[in-house]
Parts: C-alpha cells; sequence; structure tokens
C-alpha cells in the first residue's frame, strides 16, 4: 500500500541523502518526494509517498527518526488530511487545434500558462487521480502530449493550528500561530514578501 | 553547562583561547575524557598528529586502519566509554569501514576521526580523496564533515553525544586539513550540543507496565531472553532481581553473555544457532518470552514462522524501529531497560520461596541427557578438541578473563565453554561477524583495563587476517594472552560444507605460517599445543609471563559445533551432538 510521511528535516547539505538512502536500504521504492521550505528558517519539509506493506509504516518512522537531523516525522496514514500535486503538461496543439484543449482545461479548473505556434502548457493542482483524469481524457481525445513534469504529492493535515516545525524544535515560549506569525512578520522574510508583491 | 547555540560565536566566549583546529581536535577528545586513541597518521591528518604532543594522550599505533576500528571498539565493549579511532584521508579513511560496521551492527559507542584534503579541493579527486561520509553513511549513526576550525570542538562534542546517547553506535568526523590548520577561539563548554532529543517514539507508560507486570505474574512457563541492551543499559541488578523475584530462567543472546551470572541456576546459557537443545526448547514451549534489550535476529530465532508459538512478548528495547521488525510482539516498552525494568519491578511480588515450578523442573529434565553426547565428558582418547581448550582455559582463569574471539567455530565454543559470570567479559563481533577481530579488539580491551587478565580467542582463519596487529601488541609491550586454535581450516565454512554442501571443502582447507615462529619473529613468547595434557601447563606459562604470548592449540581439524540449527530452520530442529561415546568422566573434570 501506499504510505504518506511528513518529515521536516534540517536544511543542511546531506540530509536528502540520508533520508533516500534509508528507504533504499529497507529496499522500499520512493514513488514520490517533495522537499522545500517550511514555515521557518534552516527546516525543510519533505512529503515522501512511498510503496511498502500495510505494517511497515511504524518502523519507516522509527527509522527516519534515529536520523540525527530529522526533526519530526507525522506518519498521514488515514488522518484526515489535504493532498496537492501541481502538473505542468505540454501538449501539442495549432491554432486550429488549441480550443479542443481549452476546453478539456476548463473542466478540470486547469489553466494554460504558455502557447507556442505548435504547443501550448498547461497548469493543473489537484490530487493526484484529478492530474491523471486530465492526462486520460488529452490522449483519448487524440491530443498529443509532449512533455509532463509532476511535483509528486504534498500533505497537510486538517486543523491542527499550532507550528509543527516549532513543536518538533521544541523552542520555548513559542507556540501558538499568532506568535508564530508576530516573529515571523518581524523578519526578513516578510520584507521579502512585500518586494515580489509590489514589483520591487 | 552553557547552551550549544552560541557556541560558534566568538564573541559569547570570555575564557576561550586561541588555537589551531589540530588542537582543538585534541583539547576537545581531551574534555571528553578520552586518554587514549588507536590510530595510523597521513598526509591529511598531519596537522593533528603534529599538535599531539601538546596534549596528555596515549596514540596507539596501529598497523592497519581497521585494528584501530577494532582496538577502538575493543575498548568502548571493556569499558563502556567511547572508543576514539584515527586514521588519514582516502585509504586510510576506507581500512576503518569494516571496523566501524561491525561497531554499527553490535552498536558500539565509537568516535573515528579522519582527515580530509583541503576544502577548496574537496571534489576534485584530489590525492588521497575518498567521500568517507558518504561511504560511511549506512554504517554510522551519524557523521559529519568539518571545513572550519571554528566546528571542530562542536562537532566533535555532538559526535559524542551521538555515539553514547540512545542506541549507542559510531560516529565519524571527517576533519580537512584546513579546518585542522586554521585557528579558532576555543572554549570547550561554549562548544557543548545541544541536549540529545530522545527518540521521539519512546513509550513507557503505566498502561504498558501493567500489562506487562499482568503478563508476568500470570505466565506458566516464562523465559527471560537477556540481551546486550543489559550491558548497554547497565540493568545487570534489575534484570537479577527480575529472574530471581518471578523465578524466571535466563537464554542469552551471544553478545548478552557475562550480562547474568552463567553460574547462577536460573541461567540457561546461549540461545539460538549453536544454543543448548534445552535453551532453545524452553524457548519453544515457554508461554511468555521477556525480551531484554536483544532484536531477535535471525540467528536467534531460526524460522520466524515457528519461533515460540505458544509465547507471547514482553520487548524492553532502546530502538523504536526494532518493535515487531521480525518477532510481532505483545507489549513493547520502548525505552532504556534499566528504567522499564525500575518502572516493572514495584508491579511484581516475589514468588514464594518455596515456589516449586514444575517449568524449571521440565528445562532441568532435558538437560540430564545432554551431558552424555558434551565432549568434555569423552575420555582423553589423545585428540585435542577445541572445547578441552576453552574448558580448561575457563578452569585456569576461574572465569574471570575478558575473553576477545574472532569469528567462527571457536567463537562458538567459547560462548558455549566458557562460563562468563561478569558483563564485558565476552567481546566478540555479534552482529557483522567479522573475522580478524579479535587480536586488535584485544589490543584495545587490555589498554581499557590494564589490570585485568585479557585472552585472545582466535581461529587460525581470522588470526591471520590481522596477524599484523602482533607488532603493535609487542610495540605497546601490551601483557596479552593469545590462544590460537588451529585446525587447518576455515573451520564454521568447513562444516557448513560438511552439513549442507555434501563435504565439498572447496576453498576452505588452509595453510598457516608456523604461529610460533611468527610471534618469535615480532619478539614475542610462543608455545605449540598438541595434547590436552599439555593445555593447562601452556596456559599456566602464558599467565604467568609478562608481555604478549602466542599459544597455536593444534586441534582436531574436522571437529564441529553442535548442536546446530540450520539456517532458517525451526528453533527445534537442531543437528544434535552425534552421541559417539559412552560417558567416562576422567579425572580432570571431577
Amino acid at each position: 500500500m501506499l504510505h504518506t510521511f511528513v518529515a521536516l528535516v534540517e536544511d543542511k547539505p546531506g540530509v536528502l541523502t540520508r533520508v533516500a538512502s534509508l528507504f533504499r536500504r529497507l529496499n522500499i521504492n520512493i514513488v514520490s518526494l517533495t522537499v522545500g521550505h517550511s514555515e521557518r528558517t534552516g527546516v525543510s519539509r519533505m512529503t515522501i509517498v512511498c510503496e511498502a506493506s500495510p505494517t511497515a509504516g511504524h518502523r519507516i518512522a522509527a527509522s527516519l527518526y534515529k536520523l540525527e537531523n530529522v526533526l519530526q516525522v507525522d506518519d498521514i496514514g488515514q488522518l484526515s488530511h489535504v493532498a496537492r500535486e501541481l502538473a505542468l503538461i505540454k501538449v501539442a496543439a495549432t491554432p486550429q487545434t488549441r480550443s479542443q484543449v481549452f476546453e478539456l482545461a476548463e473542466v478540470f479548473r486547469a489553466r494554460i500558462v504558455d502557447l507556442a505556434p505548435e504547443s501550448l502548457m498547461i497548469e493543473i493542482t489537484g490530487v493526484e487521480s484529478k492530474i491523471e483524469g486530465l492526462i486520460q481524457v488529452l490522449n483519448e481525445a487524440g491530443d498529443r502530449i509532449l512533455e509532463i513534469s509532476r511535483t509528486g504529492r504534498m500533505v497537510m493535515r486538517r486543523g491542527q493550528h499550532t507550528s509543527k516545525v516549532l513543536d518538533a524544535m521544541r523552542v520555548p515560549g513559542v507556540e501558538t500561530v499568532a506568535e508564530f506569525k508576530s516573529e515571523e512578520e518581524s523578519s526578513a522574510s516578510s520584507d521579502l514578501l512585500m518586494a515580489e508583491e509590489t514589483g520591487l | 553547562m552553557s547552551t550549544g547555540k552560541h557556541a560558534k560565536a566568538p564573541t559569547s566566549s570570555g575564557t576561550g583561547t586561541r588555537l589551531t583546529g589540530a588542537e582543538i581536535m585534541w583539547a576537545t577528545l581531551e574534555g571528553e575524557g578520552v586518554d587514549v586513541v588507536f590510530g595510523y597518521p597521513g598526509g591529511a591528518i598531519l596537522p593533528a598528529y603534529d599538535a599531539l604532543r601538546k596534549f596528555p594522550i596515549r596514540h596507539v599505533l596501529v598497523r592497519h586502519e581497521q585494528g584501530a576500528a577494532h582496538a577502538a571498539d575493543g575498548y568502548a565493549r571493556a569499558s563502556g566509554k567511547v572508543g576514539v579511532a584515527i586514521a588519514t584521508s582516502g585509504p586510510g579513511a576506507t581500512n576503518l569501514v569494516t571496523g566501524i560496521a561491525t561497531a554499527m551492527l553490535d552498536s558500539v559507542p565509537m568516535v573515528c576521526i579522519t582527515g580530509q584534503v583541503s576544502s577548496k579541493v574537496l571534489g576534485t579527486d584530489a590525492f588521497q580523496e575518498v567521500d568517507i561520509t558518504g561511504i560511511t553513511l549506512p554504517v554510522t549513526k551519524h557523521n559529519y564533515v568539518v571545513t572550519r576550525a571554528e566546528d571542530v570542538a562542536p562537532m566533535i562534542r555532538e559526535a559524542f553525544l551521538v555515539a553514547r546517547s540512545g542506541r549507542p553506535g559510531p560516529v565519524l568526523v571527517d576533519i580537512t586539513k584546513d579546518a585542522q590548520q586554521g585557528s579558532a577561539e576555543f572554549d570547550f563548554a561554549a562548544a557543548a550540543p545541544r541536549p540529545h532529543r530522545p527518540h521521539p517514539m519512546l513509550k513507557t507508560e503505566s498502561a504498558s507496565i501493567l500489562q506487562a507486570a499482568e503478563l508476568i505474574r500470570n505466565a506458566k512457563k516464562p523465559v527471560i531472553l537477556a540481551g546486550h541492551g543489559i550491558i548497554q543499559s547497565n540493568a545487570y541488578a534489575e534484570v537479577l532481581t527480575l529472574a530471581e523475584r518471578m523465578r524466571i530462567p535466563v537464554a542469552s543472546t551471544l553478545l548478552g553473555l557475562g550480562a547474568f551470572p552463567a553460574s547462577h541456576p536460573l541461567s540457561l546459557g546461549m540461545m539460538g544457532m549453536h544454543g543448548e537443545a534445552w535453551v532453545n526448547h524452553a524457548i519453544q514451549q515457554s508461554d511468555l518470552l521477556i525480551a531484554c534489550g536483544m532484536r531477535f535476529d535471525d540467528r536467534v530465532t531460526g524460522s520466524l514462522a515457528t519461533y515460540a508459538p505458544n509465547a507471547r512478548k514482553i520487548h524492553i528495547e532502546v530502538d523504536p524501529a526494532e518493535i515487531n521488525k521480525n518477532v510481532k510482539v505483545d507489549v513493547a516498552l520502548i525505552g532504556d531497560l534499566k528504567e522499564a525494568l525500575e518502572a516493572l519491578l514495584p508491579h511484581l511480588a516475589p514468588k514464594p520461596a518455596k515456589h516449586e515450578s514444575a517449568w524449571l523442573k521440565e528445562i532441568d529434565a532435558s538437560k540430564g541427557e545432554v551431558a552424555v553426547r558434551d565432549i568434555r565428558n569423552l575420555p582423553d582418547s589423545g585428540h585435542l578438541y577445541a572445547a578441552h581448550v576453552i574448558h580448561d582455559l575457563w578452569r585456569a582463569t576461574d572465569g574471570k578473563a575478558i575473553v576477545v574471539t574472532d569469528v567462527g567455530q571457536h567463537q562458538m565454543w567459547e560462548a558455549q565453554y566458557y562460563k562468563h559470570d561478569t558483563p564485558r567479559t565476552l567481546i566478540t563481533s555479534g552482529g557483522l561477524g567479522t573475522m580478524g577481530f579479535a587480536l586488535p579488539a584485544a589490543i584495545g580491551a587490555k589498554i581499557a583495563c590494564p589490570e585485568k587478565e585479557v585472552w585472545v580467542v582466535a581461529g587460525d582463519g581470522g588470526f591471520q587476517m590481522t596477524a599484523a596487529e602482533l607488532s603493535t601488541a609487542a610495540q605497546e609491550e601490551l601483557d596479552l594472552n593469545i590462544a590460537v586454535v588451529n585446525n587447518g581450516y576455515l573451520g564454521m565454512v568447513r562444516q557448513w560444507q560438511e552439513f549442507f554442501y555434501e563435504k565439498n571443502y572447496e576453498s576452505s582447507p588452509l595453510r598457516s605460517p608456523d604461529f610460533v615462529k611468527l610471534a618469535e619473529a615480532h619478539g614475542i613468547r610462543g608455545l605449540a599445543v598438541r595434547k590436552r595434557s599439555e593445555v593447562l601447563p601452556a596456559v599456566k606459562e602464558a599467565r604467568e609471563h609478562k608481555g604478549p604470548f602466542v599459544i597455536n592449540f593444534l586441534v582436531e581439524k574436522e571437529d564441529s559445533v553442535y548442536p546446530m540449527i540450520p539456517a532458517g530452520s525451526a528453533l527445534h530442529e537442531m543437528i544434535r551432538r552425534p552421541n559417539q561415546n559412552p560417558l567416562v568422566e576422567t579425572a580432570e573434570d571431577k
């Protein structure tokens, strides 16, 4: 069965290798792995999807925790969560055949983000089955798919309001979102965000 | 202790002195309580060696870096402290790998420091450059690359913390040459790592404790499985109390030998592939297994499908990743063994003193028949069996020596015939099964415990793998006794070939040099023994001799270790000792 883990790890060289090496050692194939920044500087968030026996979850989580750079592991399992994936799909389409692709994209609430004389690029966000659905109908409609780039699944559990990173780092006195926000607002990263919004 | 967060900020340290990275390395080791290291110099670690003379640390020069890793390992196992091995970059570092993996599989706390090419040329295939952190990633608990002098102290301190915390293990610190040559402020206290994060899945809540106590109270046929964790966690007293209070027999893993006194009436001995029949029968018949700091290795369980079919299982273990890995358990107490037992014991009322356990009687009854088959009980037929050698060694040393074994038949005979009553007296490579381990590990053990008698028990095959370390023992003038159990074969390979490959002795016969002459070439006393009557006098001579001493025991060539459970078979499906002769007690055995 598919397992999904969210791991908060130190943002240091070699950490990805350590995590990947652990799965290699356990002879477990990683289906997808996404890595990016978390709400805290110096901490990355990984979403790892892998195919393993139903009872393997405990051991994988326990082994991940044995890595010194891993701060927190969440075995999502059946817990209530939101899962999303982003895909870019390049389809061969001429000015004559474009409108058909536009229609399909519309149905899937996907966006056209690039248009060229012989091709166009679709951006779609959603659960895996939605993305696979669009790919399927494009194929069935006879549209030639030139390229697909998918991010792999990323997930977040519903309804938990504390910062997981701060929990994991056991930073005393900073536990709620409100406090976390006020700290972030005064930092350089929010200045960057504003600069981006104002186009500077 | 000040917080580690500011360790890198030079302004935070008022008391710091400016030192080179090399000096910081030794000063940090000294601060961590290190007084001896095992190593081998080379280009990329030379700045560190140049600075060594300023520090009160003994350096033991080995003859091969694998020896340094095993010596640090033996030092750690004998003393309970963190062992330290040092090597240069490239081949020096790769030579450590077998020793590191050995320590990893047996959870031995060890810090290895390797030199590395300068940070400016990292990744360019510079002379003697190798990606040692990449290579050792799966066989270390953690490893570090240090490229700046100011990082040396915090990284080494963290390495020590990681090596000894939780389930111990080896940690490697790779220090570039420019980090050794550069300088930085040194403040030992300020370089303290942040407190180690306990594994978040530890779980010894009271509900599980009560559940475990309930199972123990109600068990009719309980067995304690004693593992290495008892030694690591210093939980001898608690295990002894548990066994005595509830009248539970104790079976040991190979690495658990010594954790529970072998001479205790409740001690069964070693379990598993070469365990005595009654031990494995007891496990198979048991209705409750209490696993203490052991990991249900395949050499211990045999076929998992048939393992202890009627037993409930309590697993007390510090590493959450071991729970339900091989054997599904009913109650798991995940945490430090000593603490878990301390929490458990108050819930167990002692069994009445006059309590007569049918279970213990049943086990006892199954022992009698085995004595008939025991080789020690055969008359002296002029043949010298390895079992005789180990048995006599045990008698001569009163069971009090530290015995460091290699891997193979002699290792199993040692485990069967040398009765260890105290912990840290059997040092052996269990998990990885590393031939060549014994001699260098014994050098480490002797240096850790100079007042103790230390014996190497090695086969002729494994001894030759690291025999160059005889030179180290001679140079360090160690009072080390070395027993080579010489049968002219890679004995365990030959035994498997006999049992499972139709006696096709392919590449297992082995010609060896004259070990007595080899010893003499090193300036070491040597002696050959061919008869049983010569064993005790030779052992006596070795014990009285100051300095290293080699005894070449020329034993029966095609002897096998019994009983034996073929790999993957059920625990009760064993190959028994051949019942060759009637029971005759020799005068010596009285």
